[in-house]
């Protein structure tokens, strides 16, 4: 199915431009020609028809990746059909429906199993130096018995029974019982995670507290663990009036018990929806943007994400203690944590291929709700929320304060999370590994990660210093709240006219590529050389010669690099004065990243 | 030189110095007429702390009885004081740096703290250390600045048919704030001149400050025009404005204060050019603060850097409530509006708000780093600053004799020209390979402008720099920066020079606070700064690698 309408304006919302051309709706997206504009069906959050005005009817469409577009479609009855069509296909009757699964990029099976192989999560415990006389690989929940919502492989202390282990799942919030997702080799510490206890107002589980006890045993350096209950306290008191809670200091030999006070989804929902209200309308002052990035909220809980990871650390790092987290499902907030503060412990996790297996592991493994919170089936709207977002962000956050740090860059995070939304590749999709493997994906759709992988070259972070991590394994933020700044390049990701028109990380990949040639080409030149030497004959002819043609290739890099960047200038799209500006053709090329096509 | 008078006490020992970024260490405080000097004297280290008392923009001391009580560090075994008092001078620098000194001895101490204030704000120019400070491979016979009115003047050729160079102010009588020379119109005669003179502010006739290569368009700025309340005309003026736009239809009058302002200025002898007296010349006004409201946001912005305490919220509220940010905005999207006149729609510009020594300086430099590629080298940029700011009669003495700390009665203060450097800094940073310099240029300017070891931003105007020998008794900061050595460090690594006007986002998301200011003694911002070190070295060595 194809629907083609002509004449229609597409919108610049932050100046009073506007570019002609056509619109396309296919398949799979809606295509804008003349702008090179591409959307996924899938990007698409909600699509609106506002009243007829004299210059057409317009359509504003507003993505999950923070693209807002509005055209104006000169006939109303043209502008109906886009928009029920578009209603249409905006809602997947099925996962079957999804993109993923028509997602052809033209590998055959073994090139698709090998990408499904590049993230091996048991070696990634191994790597951390699990199993080791204290940890074991359980098969308790190899059939999904236990818990539905968990990998089949999980990691508990060797202490930590089966009976004991059933249990415990059986007086946690989904049987979600506490098992190990980071071992601290240094210190012997575990970071652990599960969901509230179903305790109410007094109920106690002996399999449980033996549980806590194992994860307590298994590390010597300390004769306690933190339980650290990511909720605020309010939260947590209320859900004992439901049969579920937090765990009682009294019952639980050796544990300190924490609050830390991070909202729920609803709240996160809320607030990033603020957020979008406030930089989403027009004409901005500087007060009206602050004191609506105050009243968001939306740095507040960032910054609240990233304490609780700093706590994490320090008691894993610097006091050497192990630490069970948990909020009510363990599945939103437990897993920003755990997986920031594994970020913040483990320098691996801060390199591409670390942090792939980071999101692989506390995020799709453990069953962070992907399909629901990222509303990829049109489900309940009160289950959407930006909480893996928030997570990217806070890894942004700390990518700016430690530039050295990190291996990608933020192009990186803007990737994985278009990607998340796009339903393109098959990592993402259902709410947890038993419902992927229902659904066959490795077997039907393709990895996001090959693909990253194939691109490494594009997110690579220029000043990246293996010797930086090794100096700094363990990252120690600041969260006074003048670090944390709005993260343009994602919220307006697609707003041109309010980014840099020239940008470093850009200039520094080109040269360095540049210089990595000409290296090679000298390389080459010196092997010819030592060559020529050896057969001594005209060397000193050839030698020129070859100097010759290696100068001219580089100067010809060297120009197209400049020109290249030449081309990121851009006019400013609307003016400072509208009664004196005159229109001027817009000359702005395509950053990096900026604009990519999906398809 | 009488500065021993105010020193009491000039060296205590085993002082405890406290500073950013650095373990607290114990040495020697000496205070000298000009510097305050600590060295440390522990095993393994000497580090030598060297601050210029005129950087001190406040201090607070405390004194406290400590009988009976055994220090923090004399448990660890280090001299035991038999006096049992102590006291502690926190320092708060103008480059907002904050340093703590223990100091053993009640008395002592307050010598200590009763020299640097005495010291810190002494008025006389003369006693000032640019004028005792003699490095060793400067020579006060080294060339003085890097340009002038008559310098642009032979360089820009297409300026000589139109334009002349006139000393009509060589003995600065006709204008005390403008330089011997200034650039005119052709066909207007020195006569003219002095009266247009009468007519404006502080006799800030209008000169030309820019010529547009491109379309021979300029940027003129003076002070108001003195019309008062019953709407005084004054013909050389108006011929003085014809002959710039002579030919044209039209030119622009961008009045940096709101027409509300500019009406009321009228009340006190200002004024405005009005529609019916200037029939081609069309006003825009656009106000901008200055002043007393823009020292009160540094203040404001400052304090809230300082306050740890805040939460995030508070945080946000604090920058808002300062205005700093909104202040920025509007200087870059006014100075836009100043380009956009010149080089899109091609008319030439007036600009001036009342005096003319402020925010019309702040636009015009900002309009001319936007339009004129040979301004953002760093010489083309240094020279800018010296047209348009020192040249042109900024009051730098006034501006900036205290910065955010100072808790004496703020009088003629105004950080206008931070707020210069914040808004190259925005520049800077949505076209990093535009400008030729670095950041770290325009902290040493920030820094600099404040207290410093060169004469350049001494006095308020060209004339008194004059009278005190400024140019023969001084070195100059300018020249300095462009030694080899410094010119490498101040560079952009990236540089990539381009014709095109650079047209800043003026949106509040893609402006920043400037941390490398504002933050600058935090952690954070080392890191950064190491981030930047990197990427110079990286281009350093593929450029050698190109070459080789």
């Amino acid at each position: 199915m194809c629907l083609q309408v002509e004449q229609v304006r597409l919108l610049d919302r932050f100046s009073s431009k506007s570019t002609n051309g056509t619109l396309y709706l296919t398949a799979t997206h809606l295509i804008f020609l003349q702008k090179e504009t591409f959307i996924l069906h899938h990007h698409i959050a909600s699509v609106e028809k506002l009243s007829l005005t004299t210059t057409g009817c317009p359509l504003v469409i507003q993505c999950r990746n923070f693209r807002m577009v509005q055209f104006v479609v000169q006939r109303e009855r043209d502008c109906h059909d886009i928009y029920s069509s578009l209603l249409r296909l905006l809602r997947p009757g099925g996962y079957e429906d999804l993109y993923a699964f028509s997602y052809n990029p033209k590998q055959n099976d073994q090139q698709r199993e090998e990408g499904w192989q590049l993230i091996d999560l048991g070696a990634e415990f191994e790597r951390m130096g699990v199993p080791c006389d204290q940890w074991q690989l359980t098969d308790v929940n190899r059939d999904y018995k236990v818990c539905e919502t968990y990998p089949r492989d999980l990691y508990v202390p060797i202490t930590a029974s089966k009976p004991i282990i059933v249990g415990s799942s059986k007086f946690r919030s989904k049987g979600r019982f506490p098992v190990l997702t980071y071992f601290y080799q240094e210190k012997k510490a575990a970071v652990c995670r599960c969901s509230q206890p179903l305790s109410g107002f007094s109920a106690r589980c002996l399999e449980d507290e033996s549980l806590l006890q194992a994860i307590s045993k298994a590390n010597h350096n300390s004769r306690f663990v933190y339980v650290m209950d990511t909720r605020p306290k309010l939260n947590a008191l209320a859900n004992r009036a439901a049969g579920k809670g937090y765990e009682n200091e009294d019952n639980y030999s050796n544990i300190r018990f924490q609050f830390v006070g991070i909202e729920n989804i609803h709240v996160m929902r809320a607030s990033l929806q603020k957020l979008l209200e406030v930089i989403g309308s027009r004409p901005l002052s500087m007060s009206d943007y602050l004191v609506g990035l105050e009243s968001s909220g939306w740095l507040r809980h960032i910054k609240a994400v990233v304490d609780a990871a700093i706590f994490l650390t320090k008691a894993v790092t610097v006091e050497g203690v192990s630490v069970l987290v948990h909020c009510s499902d363990g599945w939103d907030r437990t897993a920003q944590v755990c997986s920031l503060g594994s970020l913040l412990m483990d320098p691996y996790y801060r390199t591409i291929k670390g942090f792939m297996v980071l999101i692989e592991k506390d995020w799709i493994s453990f069953g962070h709700k992907f399909a629901d919170r990222c509303d990829q089936l049109d489900g309940d709207p009160k289950e959407v929320s930006p909480i893996f977002t928030q997570f990217l962000e806070c890894v942004w956050q700390l990518t700016e304060q430690f530039p050295q740090a990190f291996e990608f860059s933020e192009w990186f995070l803007l990737q994985i999370h278009e990607h998340v939304h796009s339903c393109q590749y098959g990592n993402f999709l259902g709410n947890n590994q038993r419902q992927r493997e229902e659904l066959q994906l490795r077997e039907r759709t393709h990895s996001l990660w090959a693909f990253l992988m194939s691109e490494k070259q594009n997110y690579l972070n220029p000043f990246y210093s293996p010797a930086y991590s090794e100096a700094h394994p363990v990252l120690e933020p600041s969260t006074l709240p003048y670090h944390f700044k709005f993260w343009r390049n994602m919220y307006h990701q697609f707003d041109r006219s309010m980014h840099p028109r020239q940008s470093i990380l850009k200039t520094i990949l080109t040269l360095r590529e540049n210089s990595r040639k000409a290296e090679s080409t000298l390389q080459a030149l010196e092997t010819v050389k030592v060559q020529r030497h050896e057969e001594d004959d005209e060397q000193e002819e050839v030698g020129e010669e070859a100097m010759e043609s290696t100068d001219t290739e580089r100067t010809v890099e060297g120009s197209s690099g400049t020109d290249s960047r030449k081309q990121s200038y851009g006019e400013l799209e609307g003016t400072y004065n509208s009664d004196v500006a005159k229109e001027e053709p817009a000359v702005v090329s395509l950053e990096f990243g900026v604009a990519r096509m999906t398809c | 030189m009488e500065f021993s008078e105010h020193i009491k006490t000039a060296n205590v020992e085993d002082v405890v110095l406290r500073q950013p970024l650095h373990p607290p260490s114990r040495g020697t405080l000496c205070i000298t007429g000009h510097h305050l000097l600590f060295s440390d004297r522990e095993e393994g280290s000497s580090r030598q702390v060297l601050l210029l008392l005129r950087n001190i923009d406040a201090i607070e001391k405390s004194v406290e009885n400590l009988l009976g009580y055994s220090g923090f560090f004399s448990k660890a075994g280090l001299s035991e004081r038999t006096s049992g008092s102590s006291g502690t001078i926190t320092i708060k620098c103008k480059d907002l740096q904050v340093l703590q000194l223990d100091i053993p001895g009640m008395e002592q101490c307050l010598n200590i703290a009763h020299s640097i204030e005495t010291l810190s704000c002494l008025d006389s120019v003369s006693e000032m250390y640019p004028f005792f400070y003699r490095p060793a491979d400067l020579s006060l016979q080294d060339q003085w600045g890097l340009s002038s009115p008559e310098s642009y003047y032979s360089q820009m050729k297409e300026l000589h048919g139109r334009w002349r160079l006139s000393s009509v102010n060589r003995d600065y009588s006709v204008c005390p704030s403008y330089p011997p020379a200034v650039i005119v119109p052709n066909s207007i005669d020195d006569d003219t001149l002095r009266k247009v003179a009468k007519f404006r502010q502080g006799g800030r006739f209008p000169v030309l400050c820019y010529y547009h290569r491109k379309n021979g368009m300029v940027i003129m700025r003076s002070s108001q025009p003195l019309t008062g309340a019953n709407r005084k005309r004054c013909k050389e003026d108006e011929l003085l404005l014809q002959a710039v736009i002579d030919g044209s239809d039209k030119g622009y009058i961008i009045d940096t204060r709101s027409s509300q302002q500019a009406q009321q200025a009228r009340m006190t002898g200002g004024g405005f050019e009005s529609k019916s007296c200037y029939s081609h010349w069309k006003r825009l006004h656009r106000q901008m603060e200055r002043g007393k409201a823009l020292q009160e946001s540094l203040i404001k912005l400052v304090e809230a850097c300082g306050d740890e305490s805040n939460n995030m919220d508070r945080w946000l509220s604090k920058l808002e409530n300062s205005k700093w940010l909104s202040y920025v905005q509007t200087a870059l999207s006014t100075a836009g509006l100043l380009a956009e006149c010149v080089e899109r729609d091609g008319h030439s510009v007036l600009v001036h708000g009342s005096e003319g020594t402020d925010s019309s300086l702040l636009i015009s430099t900002l309009a001319q780093l936007i339009m004129d590629p040979c301004c953002r080298t760093l010489d083309g940029f240094l020279a800018l600053l010296e047209r348009e700011w020192l040249q042109a009669g900024h009051p730098f003495q006034q501006r900036c004799a205290h910065s955010a700390y100072s808790h004496t009665r703020l009088q003629q203060e105004s950080p206008v020209f931070l707020l210069l450097l914040d808004c190259v800094w925005q520049l800077w940073r949505q076209f990093p390979l535009a400008l030729g310099f670095s950041e770290a240029l325009l902290l040493r300017l920030a820094t600099e402008v404040y207290a410093s070891d060169y004469g350049t931003f001494l006095c308020n105007s060209d004339q008194e720099r004059c009278a005190v020998g400024v140019k023969d008794k001084t070195h100059c900061l300018f020249q300095a920066l462009l030694r080899p050595r410094e010119k490498d460090y101040y560079s952009n690594p990236l540089y990539e020079p381009t014709e095109l006007a650079i047209w800043p986002s003026v949106h509040p998301q893609s402006l920043q606070l400037w941390r490398g200011f504002f933050l600058r003694w935090t952690q954070q911002i080392r890191h950064l700064e190491e981030a930047q070190e990197e990427i110079r070295n990286m281009v350093i060595e593929w450029g050698k690698l190109a070459l080789s």
